[in-house]
């Protein structure tokens, strides 16, 4: 049943490979026709398997998105669960509720009644522990879901109104129309349709600018808030989407068991999807249907032999899943999909590219007129403890000009880096962009007013390929949201945001890379990628940080050229530099740093015959000010 | 309430903080050191206590096969490492999987000690070394892994624990008998012998703990590893000691608090989660970093637990837990700028 499917990174298809037979699309079709062709003569136990196999599905998939894709995790997602079941049995038995709902919407609507309330009580949680953890580490989530895990545990125990450890009894079955989705033969349909309907709306999101988005939550914060992107919100977003995707499985769990009870929904439970999750391959939205599969398969033959092996009767099941989580982080990081993946690979045609159809157009910026002052520092002072890294800098860059920033190794030039570009706040002194201030201000905030940058450690998203790091630098040019990108109606702003990015890898002279994971390229393409990025978000101010470092000689001269160009078009370059020979024949204006100071500043001949800055770079001057200077 | 209860909560809470402080303690150590968030920690607790409970009863404690699997597990894995061409520390690793369970061996099979102190002692000797065990087994492997990935593993190991917990010792729980059965009355306020020796241990420990990181060469290394892991592996801090004696601590905090916890309340093979989550829950005052905020978190949630006992006793646990929802959101007041996490 867990036929392979598309493979979320193949996104953007490189050259079609011939041979194979089917597409992954054809095959996920073909198992999914034949799962509906079987359902109704497969015997009574299967269909009951299928319909638990289906509820963890639709939790574990949401677990994909946050811990595999997001980079965060819950164990506290079987309490979400326990919402989205609690709400409903409560609203279809409790007398209070069925008085006041039922005559609004009738006995067959309670159980609806019932979704929305989970719903909408599963999402004020969700985002009220997301927004007081998720802009911490990543590593305080899971601990705070353990905890509310527990809590809700105890909650559900202990409240008379909930039926205390007894629990609710006698929740209704579904009704469509007047269909009784009383059997799990029945219901199991709805189950399966729901998480077919929500892995294909969370592959939808992964494939598409919000989705880039997702992905670089995980070790590439820093990027995506240069890039525009507000991770923490995001990352809210990721965890409710993830909760609200458990509670729907309690809903569905509610009306198949027909009666709730605290213990399905105990942290033990909430360790077991992730589980799930991992074992099956937590970076693929499929992984999560075939660990749900394995790890049922499994505790159901577990329960049946470890209490004659053991001679005990216990929840020992997690001895062994325990145990077999351990080694698959050991040894199999991925989880198992990825190597059933590798396997099909030889078996299956990859899709054929989609059509593209008419590009919308994306957001444009007037660029200012040559000559504005950008960027303004002033006086900018930045310490580390007892450490001066910048003392009382001062700086400006204008439209029209590349301005280069010199000085030795450790000469404090990455932390001003920082400080113009949000990423740190300066301890003393003004930053100004657009003639803002900008103290305190994220780095997002940054690239609004039209700064692009690029990282002196670059920060790619390795594994996704070089067109999609280039697009999400476009990101803050296109609006569409999540539930656009669910339905596909962001296709017309995808194909524009695609054709940006590939249109930035030509300018940048990498076309024949584009379709490559950005982490195959050598290290001074990959510079080039950076400058592609963020030249794709259409800036009025570009900081590159060493773009040369790592390039050949004529690369090196293709990249002078792209400046110049980029120049003539009315752009403020800043560039942090150490190739010498670059700096003078393109800088228009140079500042030189030393030990966290200005210790001179004009054009390059000027710079060039000043004696401190030939003193710093060849040694000889003992009465330099500063103190030691942080790298 | 009158002043009287309140005063008895008060005395409570501090023996109960006191344990928690010790827990929070060890997951602060460990973290800073090996960035593993060591959520079995609770189950060191149980397992000392238990075991405690055993020799008492008359029994040979079932830890001690856990810990001779454990060993022969582990010599069998550096073998084969060694067979590869991995450098090995041999002594470390003999200390830690033949000379200890050899010693236990000795005390719960040969000695089959009867006093108080000896119990004591041979409960620590076989407990002790389960935490480098599982270090190299769980963590060592991962040492490079992000913290999410290590504190997933974390949770694995942690359901292991529990499982094997419950084959152990079984579904009923177990009390010891107190080390001190003297009884103060401080102006009217009833004090056990028992709660001073646990407020006592817990402050030598961590009398010891300060001068082992701050005069011990090795407690200096680990606090180097602490600051900076790369930094200390190039000073020629070996990785693999900085997880063992972490780990090795960790354990030994965690027996010594389930033999101190054991006379007071009923200990069953899962009570040390709990107790080690409210450690957690301290920790997280301190950022998991700090160790003095640790332990006055650890004081707040003794307080915040017993009072709640008195008002709320069925949503004791919630209150406590959710004490986790303001300490964090008043912790992101002051984080501003995006950070990558490791």
């Amino acid at each position: 049943m867990s036929a392979p499917s598309h493979n979320p990174s193949a996104a953007v298809p490189a050259q079609p490979v011939r041979g194979g037979f089917v597409t992954r699309t054809q095959l996920t079709l073909a198992g999914v026709a034949l799962l509906a062709l079987c359902w109704g003569w497969l015997p009574d136990f299967t269909v009951v398997m299928l319909c638990y196999i289906g509820l963890y599905a639709i939790v574990a998939a949401g677990l994909v998105m946050l811990t595999g894709v997001g980079g965060m995790t819950s164990f506290g997602q079987a309490a979400f669960v326990g919402i989205g079941a609690y709400a409903t049995a409560w609203a279809c038995t409790a007398p209070a509720s069925v008085q006041a709902l039922g005559g609004l919407v009738g006995m067959a609507g309670l159980p609806w009644a019932g979704l929305a309330l989970g719903l909408v009580l599963t999402f004020a949680v969700a985002w009220g522990l997301g927004a007081v953890t998720l802009k911490l580490s990543g590593h305080y989530l899971p601990l705070c879901t353990i905890a509310w895990g527990l809590s809700l545990y105890y909650l559900f125990g202990n409240m008379q109104f909930l039926g205390g450890q007894t629990g609710i009894t006698g929740v209704p079955p579904l009704m469509l129309g007047e269909v009784s989705l009383a059997s799990p033969r029945a219901i199991g349909v709805l189950i399966w349709v729901v998480l077919l309907a929500a892995l294909w709306l969370l592959h939808n999101l992964l494939d598409s600018r919000e989705g880039r988005a997702i992905r670089a939550l995980k070790g590439g914060r820093v990027m995506a808030e240069s890039m525009g992107v507000d991770t923490a919100h995001y990352r809210i977003k990721l965890f409710v989407l993830a909760a609200l995707l458990a509670a729907l499985s309690g809903w569905l769990y509610a009306h198949l068991q027909r009666f709730v009870s605290p213990t399905p929904f105990n942290l033990n439970i909430g360790i077991e999807y992730l589980f799930m999750a991992v074992v099956g391959g937590a970076g693929h939205l499929w992984g999560a249907v075939l660990g749900a599969a394995l790890i049922t398969l499994l505790k159901e033959k577990l329960q049946d032999i470890l209490p004659s092996l053991l001679g005990s009767s216990g929840n020992f099941e997690i001895i062994v899943f325990g145990l077999l989580m351990v080694l698959v982080l050991q040894r199999f990081a991925d989880g198992l999909w990825p190597t059933l993946q590798r396997l099909g690979e030889r078996w299956l045609r990859r899709d054929a590219p989609r059509a593209v159809r008419e590009a919308a157009p994306l957001a444009q910026r007037t660029l200012p007129a040559p000559g504005t002052v950008l960027l303004q520092a002033q006086g900018v002072t930045k310490r580390f403890g007892g450490l001066v890294a910048n003392n009382n800098v001062s700086m400006d860059v204008k439209a029209g000009e590349v301005h280069a920033l010199i000085g030795p190794n450790g000469a404090g030039k990455s932390t001003f880096f920082n400080m113009i570009s949000g990423v740190d706040d300066a301890t003393e002194g003004e930053v100004r962009l657009m003639d803002q201030p900008m103290l305190r201000r994220p780095s997002r905030a940054f690239a609004r007013l039209g700064l692009a940058r690029t990282f002196q450690h670059v920060r790619l998203l390795g594994q996704r390929s070089v067109v999609e790091n280039v697009a999400l630098g476009a990101h803050q040019r296109a609006r569409r949201g999540w539930i656009a990108s669910m339905l596909r109606l962001d296709r017309a702003e995808e194909a524009a945001l695609l054709a940006e990015a590939r249109r930035q890898i030509e300018r940048c002279g990498l076309g024949a890379f584009a379709d490559m994971p950005a982490a195959s390229l050598a290290l001074g393409q990959q510079r080039i990628v950076e400058i592609a990025r963020a030249l794709a978000g259409q800036p009025a101010l570009l900081l590159l940080d060493e773009p040369a470092a790592g390039l050949r000689h004529l690369e090196k001269k293709a990249l002078a050229d792209l400046l110049r160009q980029l120049r003539a078009e009315g752009l403020g370059i800043l560039v942090v530099e150490h190739d010498m020979e670059f700096v003078m024949n393109l800088a228009d204006r140079i500042t030189v740093l030393e030990f966290g100071c200005v210790i001179s500043r004009g054009t390059p001949q000027q710079v060039q015959r000043d004696q401190r800055v030939l003193d710093a770079y060849l040694g000889g001057g003992d009465d330099l000010p500063g103190a030691e200077a942080a790298p | 309430m009158d002043l009287q209860i309140a005063l008895l909560l008060g005395q409570d809470g501090i023996v109960n903080g006191a344990i928690y402080g010790l827990m929070a303690l060890a997951l602060v150590l460990v973290f800073s050191v090996t960035r593993v968030i060591f959520i079995p920690q609770g189950e060191f607790v149980a397992f000392g206590a238990l075991t405690m409970a055993m020799m008492q009863a008359g029994r040979v404690p079932t830890t001690l096969w856990l810990l001779l699997a454990l060993a022969a597990v582990v010599l069998v894995v550096e073998a084969v490492r060694y067979q590869s061409g991995s450098p090995v520390n041999w002594p470390a690793t003999l200390v830690w999987c033949v000379g200890l369970p050899l010693l236990a061996c000795a005390l719960a099979l040969g000695l089959r000690p009867t006093s108080l102190a000896l119990q004591a002692l041979t409960a620590l000797v076989l407990i002790t070394p389960l935490g480098p065990l599982l270090y190299r087994l769980a963590f060592r492997p991962l040492a490079d892994a992000s913290v999410l990935m290590l504190l997933i593993v974390s949770v694995a190991l942690h359901g292991v624990l529990v499982g094997l917990g419950l084959l152990f010792f079984g579904a009923e729980g177990s009390r010891t008998p107190p080390f001190s059965d003297a009884r103060f009355d401080l102006g009217g306020i009833p004090v056990s012998g028992q709660s001073l020796v646990v407020l006592g241990t817990t402050l030598a420990l961590v009398v010891l703990l300060f001068l082992f990181f701050g005069r011990s060469m090795v407690g200096k290394a680990l606090r180097a590893t602490a600051i900076n892991r790369v930094g200390a592996r190039l000073m020629g801090i070996p990785t693999e000691l900085s997880g063992d004696v972490s780990f090795a601590l960790a354990a030994l905090i965690g027996a010594v608090s389930g033999l101190l916890i054991a006379p007071l309340t009923t200990v069953y093979y899962d009570t040390g989660f709990l107790i080690g989550l409210k450690g957690f829950v301290a920790a997280i005052v301190g950022g998991l970093a700090s160790y003095p905020l640790a332990l006055a978190g650890a004081l707040l949630v003794g307080q915040l637990e017993a009072f709640a006992s008195f008002w709320a006793s069925a949503y004791k646990e919630v209150l406590v837990f959710t004490l986790i929802v303001p300490v964090l959101w008043w912790r992101s007041l002051n984080s501003r700028h995006v950070e990558e996490d490791e």
